[in-house]
Formats: C-alpha cells, structure tokens, sequence
C-alpha cells in the first residue's frame, strides 16, 4: 500500500496534467481499489498494534485446553491452553512485515532486471531474459523449502531475502515486454536524438508509463511472499520464537486440532490470511482495470452496459476510447442491437 | 517445428540451472551439512562406504577436489540415478522412495490441474460473454477462493467433509488392507481417497484460471473479427466459442508454465494435510528429519516433472496456435 501511494505521487510529479488526474481519479474512484485499501489498512493496523491489543501474551500457557470461543477467550484456545485470538492478532506482524519486505526488494530486482534487459537488449538482455524465464519454470516452494531447510528459524530479514531471490522474475518479464515496446516508441526515439543519457530516457520517460505494472507486480509479489511464508511456517520452517499465522496452523496441525474438533484454532489463521490476500488482489483487480480500461465495464450494471454499448460499438468501453470507425461503429450499433454480448 | 525446438532447448537449460542450484546450494550455505547429515544417518543404521562417498559428491565433503571437480562428479552420480540414501527411509534410496511416490503425485495433480484449467476456462469465457451478470457479482467470491490457502482448505475439507459428514476418508492414499495392484478394489478406494485431495487443489486453482480466460476474453471481444462476425450473423454461440473463446484461451495457454509451478507447489501440501501418499508427504517427512538428499532431490525431480508438463503444454499450444506452427 505505501509503495502504491509512493508510486501514485511518483507518477504526479512526472506525468503530464491530463494523465496525473487520470490515475488519482480512477484510483480514487475504483470500488475494487477503496475495498482493497480499506481491509488492506486494516491489517496495517492490527500488523502495527496488535501487541498492544492483544489481551493475553499468545505464548502464556493456560490451564484451559482447547476451550472453545466464550467471553474469555474470544476465539477459543490451543491444547497448551495458549489464547487463539492473541495469537492471531501478534501473528500480523511478521507475516505483513515479511509479505512487504519481499515485495519491495523483489521489485526493485524485477525493475532493474526488467527494464535494462528491454532497455539495453543485445546479447546481456537475451541472457536476463533467459534467467528470469527459467525463475518462472522452477516451481518456488520446493527451491524455498530446500534453501528454508538449511537455515532453520532464521530471522525475518533472511526469509524475505530469499522470497525475493526465488520471487522477482514474474515482474522482470512483464516490465521487459513493456520496455520493448516502449523502446521502439517515438516519444523515447525523440528523447534520444535530443541526446538525454540513458539514464534519464529510463527514468523520466520509461517507468513513469510503467507505474502501474510495477505496482502490480508488487503487490503480486506481495501475495505471493505471503502464501509461501505461510505454507513454509506451516511445515515448521518459520522462526519458532515468532508467532505467525503459518506457525499457528503449524501448531494447529501438529496437535491434532482437526480430528478433535477444535476449529476455533486453524479456521482464525486461515481467514486472516485469505482476507489479508483479498484485500491485495481487489487492489490488483483495480490497478488492472485502470491498465486495460475494457475489464472497467465489469460489475456495472446491465442498463449501463447496454447505455455503453449502443454509444460504441460492440464492446462497451466505459471512459475515453478511440472509436475506430464511426461509420462501422454506427452500423454494428444499429444492427446487432438486441444480439450483442451483455 | 523450430517453435518446438527452441522450447525443449529452453527447458534442457533450465534443467541444467536446477541441476547446478541444486549442487551450489548445500555448498553456499553456513555450516556443513555433510558432518550432521552422516552421523544422522549413522544413527539410522550403518554405513557404507557407498553411501559415504554418494553423500560426499551430493554435498561436497571431499573439500580436497576442485569445485569443477566436484561439480563433474555429482553429474556423473544424477546421471547412474544415484540421488543418495534417505535417512527418514533408512535404508531405501532416495530414488526408489520417489519412484513409489511420483505416481501418486502425477495422477492427482495432474488430473486436478486438468479439470480446473477446463471449469475455469469455460466459466471465465461465459463470465466475459455476460458481463454484468450474477458471474461478475461471482467474481470478488472466487477471488477469496484463490485466496485461500490450499493446504487450509485441505484442513476444513476434512473437517467437514471426512469428520462431521464421513463423505470421504481422512488420510492415506489407500484402504490400509490393500495390496497396490491394479485390481478393481485398490483402484476404486484410490479413486474414492484421492476425490478430496483434488476437489480441493481444482476449488483453489480454478478461480486463477478463470480469471485470466475472463480477462483476456473480454479484450479478445472488441477485435474487429468478433465484430464483423456479428455483423454477417454468425450465430452467438459460434462467436463465442469460435471466434472470441478460441481465440482468447491462447495468452491463458501461454502462461500455463508460471501458473503450474504454484499449482504443483499448494499440491504438495494438500498431500501433506492428507496424508496423501506423494512426493508433497514424502517432502515433509524429510523435512522433519533434516534429511537434505531427499529434499535435494524432490526439488530435482519437481522441476524435471514441471519442465516434462511444460513441454507437453507446448505441443498443445502448437495445434491450438498455428502462428507457432509457421515460425520458421
């Protein structure tokens, strides 16, 4: 989220007027955006306050076992009598920490990769290119357990290091294939015949056009660091001295929380990391919609849809569309009418 | 064919980056591993000379060779299919105990991963076609689906469906009383035990799918040719299928390698969650022991797998794209 915000006043201070408005408005204006934003900012939240609030320490053992939710545990608690929902709240922590530690080293990486491998091209381009393309084949998990396995309960820093080393190549790929085209552009061809270095073609023409991949890509790879760092806590890989949502089900699973029943302590970690990951993706679908303005049409209704589509031709396009050919357009509107798709 | 040509080449290189990861990786790390993984393994039962030397070349013990050296070896030991002794299988070997348990990995995530690619490609071409329909309202929910973590689904599935239902049988690959044969008996409880594992990887995997197909479907939508189709009345249910669906699922074919590699890895640890008889169970047990040349190799033979699907999803690709075809 904060790299999202850095990134949106990256693009004001760069971009032209026409364009800075254009994405802050539809930023601002996209549900999928708000909704990501707000369970996103929730999580920050409890990430940040969650010792504070939380009501018991979540390593105390209690003489209560796997007590069901009531008034004094709100969620219920572990066979050590360990409070669920303390556990939950302190868990944010490391789990956020680490899903944006990794996202922001990740990008940085897939950036550099991405851009002077479309940039620069040639031989060292093709070769970059090749090295990100087999990081995508290699399945992580496996790769992230081995390399997990010989450095047991390391710190937060390490995993984030190595989720990165074994995550960037998804961004560097994309941000290649824009580059590409970017590159046999005119505005950059002028850029260079004005004499400006490469350095600054890169800088202050190229990646400004590329802040929304590159805020796609980061929180993509937020999520994906998320996923992993919770599957590698929950094969008892993670830092054993810090509660996180992947140890809790660890502990959830080890002891048999699910064969007697006690889904007060595995359904909690659960939920918490699929609305934590939803939140990330509705503010993809967001970021998604505004790089390809035919997926905004979607979730409006079907009145609006129609309204769309009889003013430009056979795809409703909500916002400023070039509309190829006015007669063509005209022609399908009145023809199809009543047949077109939805 | 070139098309063809170049991928496999691709693939033989990434086999060999696995490969050289695989022997740089015990080596780069702190501590040495060949001490603690011998008198592990001392621990489990005696040790061969044999068994000595195969760990030495695997992790590096003879420090007295050059890295090129050493590096030549551990090839020459992948290439006699020495991968080493498990110590959690004392005393199998390494390939032996993956070799029992590949089988049950490839046909359940094989045949979960066909059945998602397919439900979700369907529902995503219909959700483009009818947009604004009750499937966009669907659209947030699926995203909660992909979502979710696999395993974690795994565990309410038993929960529900096994425990408070008894739909299903807990764990296991198998009855318990059943020999592994190809007789009627074992292969219909494995079927029936292998139904929960993969309604659970195709609930989680299939909303990726959709999605994608959804997406690129509705940009496919405005291209001039749907359009003109519409125009000369070709029927709707020709447009969408033929014109805009067959035309759309290439870009989500294409990407059908990166998507994989997270499939098999939330695979790995549904077996886990149920004890499925796999290489995902097999990893953990291994995980558990420390036993490094089982781990090494899982990775090896995961990535060999997914490069062999990869491969396969390509010569699909060639007759779904006959741009692939022309490359010449």
């Amino acid at each position: 989220m904060t790299l999202l915000e850095t990134a949106v006043s990256a693009d004001v201070r760069s971009q032209k007027p026409a364009a800075r408005s254009g994405v802050w408005a539809w930023l601002r204006r996209s549900r999928w955006v708000t909704a990501g934003l707000i369970l996103l900012g929730i999580f920050v939240v409890i990430a940040i306050f969650g010792s504070t609030i939380a009501p018991d320490d979540p390593s105390a053992i209690g003489l209560q076992s796997l007590a069901p939710p009531s008034a004094h545990h709100l969620l219920g608690t572990t066979q050590t009598g360990q409070d669920v929902l303390s556990q939950l709240l302190i868990g944010a922590q490391s789990t956020l920490l680490i899903g944006f530690m990794t996202g922001l080293i990740a990008t940085a990486l897939s950036v550099i990769v991405g851009v002077s491998a479309g940039y620069f091209g040639g031989n060292g381009g093709e070769l970059l290119s090749l090295l990100s393309n087999i990081f995508l084949v290699i399945p992580g998990l496996p790769l992230l357990i081995v390399l997990a396995s010989y450095v047991p309960h390391a710190s937060w820093w390490v995993f984030a290091l190595v989720l990165s080393l074994v995550g960037w190549a998804w961004g560097a790929r994309v941000l290649r294939a824009q580059t590409l085209a970017f590159r046999q552009q005119d505005f950059v061809q002028a850029a260079k015949a004005a004499g400006e270095s490469n350095w600054r073609i890169i800088m202050y023409e190229i990646l400004p056009n590329e802040v929304a991949i590159v805020a796609t890509s980061f929180v993509f790879t937020v999520v994906y660091a998320i996923g992993f760092y919770v599957a590698l806590c929950f094969l008892g890989l993670g830092n054993i001295n810090t509660w996180s949502w992947g140890t809790m089900l660890y502990y959830a699973q080890s002891n048999q929380a699910i064969t007697s029943g006690a889904w007060w302590w595995y359904v909690p970690p659960g939920i918490a990391v699929a609305l934590l990951i939803l939140g990330l993706v509705m503010l993809n679908f967001g970021i998604d919609e505004f790089i390809n303005p035919r997926l905004r049409a979607a979730g409006l209704t079907r009145r609006d849809l129609r309204m769309a589509s009889k003013q430009q031709g056979i795809t409703p396009v909500l916002g400023t569309r070039p509309v190829p050919s006015l007669a063509f357009t005209q022609y399908t509107a009145t023809t199809t009418n009543g047949r077109r798709p939805r | 064919m070139i098309y063809l040509a170049r991928r496999f080449g691709f693939y033989v290189v990434t086999a060999w980056a696995a490969i050289t990861i695989n022997f740089f990786i015990p080596r780069l790390m702190p501590g040495n591993p060949v001490e603690l993984l011998l008198s592990r393994l001392s621990q489990a039962g005696p040790v061969t000379p044999g068994m000595r030397n195969a760990l030495a070349v695997a992790f590096g013990l003879n420090t007295h060779s050059s890295l090129l050296t050493q590096y030549f070896q551990y090839w020459g030991q992948l290439f006699h299919g020495n991968l080493g002794t498990s110590i959690t299988y004392y005393p199998s070997s390494v390939a032996s105990v993956i070799a029992s348990a590949l089988p049950w990995t490839i046909g359940l995530v094989g045949t979960a991963t066909v059945i998602a690619f397919v439900l979700g490609t369907v529902i995503g071409t219909i959700a483009a076609w009818r947009r604004g329909s009750f499937l966009d309202v669907a659209l947030p929910a699926t995203a909660f689906l992909q979502a979710l973590p696999y395993f974690w689904v795994g565990l309410v599935a038993i929960e529900l469906f096994s425990i408070k239902l008894g739909w299903f049988p807990l764990s296991g690959g198998y009855d318990a009383g059943l020999s592994t044969n190809l007789s009627g008996a074992f292969l219909g409880s494995a079927s029936v035990h292998a139904l929960l594992p993969a309604f659970t990887v195709v609930i989680t995997s299939m909303a990726g799918w959709m999605v994608g197909q959804r997406n690129v479907m509705i940009t496919t939508l405005d291209q001039d040719y749907v359009l003109v189709a519409q125009a000369k009345g070709v029927s709707q249910r020709r447009v969408m299928i033929s014109y805009a669906a067959r035309n759309a699922i290439l870009p989500n074919f294409a990407s059908f390698a990166q998507a994989l590699g997270f499939v098999v890895s939330g695979a790995l640890l549904v077996e886990l969650v149920f004890s499925y008889p796999g290489i995902g169970y097999v990893l953990l047990n291994a995980v558990n022991n420390e036993d490094f040349p089982m781990m090494e190799a899982i990775f090896l033979i995961i990535v060999l797998a997914v490069l062999a699907a990869n491969f396969i999803a390509d010569l699909v690709y060639v007759v779904l794209d006959p741009r692939a075809r022309q490359e010449a």
